[in-house]
């Protein structure tokens, strides 16, 4: 064995041992590698009990409440399957709405009620000018509009089926 | 063109501390290294013609 | 054949050719940071979530994509040295090496400066910010191991190990994103599916990808020129040089 080919060998052995090896630590590390949990998860009691850890999610439509005292926000965490309240006392990112991603770290207490010491918004990865943002909304309306009445005509049609 | 005038394209609609600081930043690191490099060739140059001249380390 | 493709691995036919190319990429560079700059902030339009502030994109983009591109470039160079005994490649890698850093500190840095009026923080703990430090901490890694050792043939080998070892972290920079929740978004430009982006927005950012990317060969061939003289001050090339 020529030494050049000697080298390359050792080279070649010591990359293949360290991807095993980062590979191994990888899936070791990938529970605690999570920057937040869903709210399915925190059902299935993944996240960690008794001490603070963040949820992240949609902040559901129609369920931000502000209370009286005005710095109190109330809000509801969802992934479509579960949700979770949260309560928290603060100034809300610019990025903050209905609808939209969110991170929050804090405590899950007795009540179910999860009480944040800070919200993050976890904005997507669309880039659009307003205009396009607000016709890509109008279009997927009509979709829905077009798929509902779509349903209706189907069990009109199927109605009239029975009639014959 | 979306700036009425430039009063509004420094405040960058309100984000201008942050847009103007990255940009910033950016540029004056940047230049710097184009410095730093033509400046550190030259010097190597100069080196070397001196080491030349003397022919040796000390 | 008659053509060596080692010719250019020898210093001393390397440092003029790097001398003829860098100014290609200095205008180029210049150039595109014109035109990029320009549709960046005049063509572009606003976006619909974010405002203006998501105009850093046009350069944490860039600076990030090349901070992950430079590392894999410099790895490659520095396991070449090692492997076929070859100075100059040891010496791309450390020409290579603080341009590196230097587009690792940007992306950080514009990141931290978009990250806070859209997120509300300038720094959170999560996969993809995490990695991104590590990769600014492999690059400084190389530059002090490599200048810890006199000998520079024994440095260049050491640096060497410690890049090829690093380079596990740049597919977990770029798929953390996948592989974990973190607060980062996904990738707007993947190979498989189509940009979630307005096309004047993409545009303009590939076109400020291009400008970094000349400006790091540019950076790179200069710096290149200065340590090849640094490293041959005893041939009899460079001697000839000096008395010129």
């Amino acid at each position: 064995m020529k030494p050049r080919h000697k080298r390359f060998a050792l080279v070649a052995g010591g990359v293949a041992a360290l991807g095993i090896a980062a590979a191994l630590i990888l899936n070791a590390f990938n529970s605690n590698l999570v920057f937040f949990y869903s709210p399915t998860q925190v059902a299935a009691h993944e996240a960690p009990a008794g001490r603070s850890f963040r949820i992240g999610g949609m902040v559901e439509s129609g369920s931000v409440q502000r209370q009286d005292d005005g710095v109190t926000v109330k809000f509801v965490v969802t992934d479509t399957a579960k949700s979770i309240p949260v309560l928290y006392e603060g100034i809300l990112p610019d990025l903050f709405k209905e609808g939209k991603g969110v991170v929050a770290e804090g405590k899950l207490e007795g009540d179910g009620v999860f009480r944040a010491s800070q919200v993050l918004a976890k904005h997507d990865e669309n880039y659009m000018p307003p205009e396009a943002a607000s016709a890509v909304e109008k279009a997927q309306k009509a979709e829905q509009e077009s798929q509902r009445t779509l349903v209706l005509d189907k069990s009109a049609g199927g109605g009239a089926e029975n009639k014959q | 063109m979306q700036w009425g005038s430039v009063g509004e394209f420094i405040a960058m609609g309100g984000y201008g501390g942050y847009v103007w600081g990255a940009f910033g930043v950016t540029f004056v690191l940047m230049a710097g290294e184009v410095v730093m490099v033509v400046k550190g060739h030259r010097d190597s140059l100069r080196r070397a013609r001196l080491f030349s001249k003397r022919g040796d380390d000390r | 054949m008659s053509f060596n493709w080692f010719r250019f691995s020898s210093p001393q036919t390397f440092y003029p050719l790097a001398g003829r190319l860098a100014p290609f990429f200095w205008i180029a560079s210049v150039a595109l940071t014109v035109a990029g700059l320009y549709i960046g902030f005049f063509v572009a339009p606003t976006d619909f979530q974010q405002g203006d502030s998501y105009r850093i994109i046009f350069i944490h983009v860039p600076a990030a994509w090349m901070s992950m591109f430079i590392y894999v470039v410099m790895a490659g160079w520095a396991a070449m040295g090692l492997i076929f005994n070859t100075r100059l490649s040891s010496m791309m890698a450390n020409a290579l090496a603080p341009t590196g850093a230097l587009m690792t500190a940007i992306a950080l840095w514009t990141g931290a400066l978009w990250g806070r009026p859209t997120w509300g923080t300038w720094w959170v703990w999560d996969a993809r910010l995490t990695s991104e430090l590590i990769l600014l901490f492999l690059y400084v890694g190389f530059m002090a191991l490599h200048a810890s050792i006199d000998d520079p043939r024994r440095a260049d080998k050491a640096a060497a190990i410690l890049a090829i070892v690093g380079v596990v972290n740049v597919p977990i920079i770029y798929f953390s994103v996948k592989w974990w929740n973190t607060l980062h978004q996904g990738s707007s430009v993947s190979l498989t599916r189509a940009p979630s982006m307005a096309s004047t927005m993409l545009l303009g950012m590939l076109v400020m990808v291009f400008a970094f990317w000349a400006y790091s060969i540019a950076t790179a061939l200069t710096r290149v020129r200065g340590i090849i003289l640094e490293r041959e001050r005893h041939a009899a090339w460079v001697a000839q040089l000096g008395t010129e």
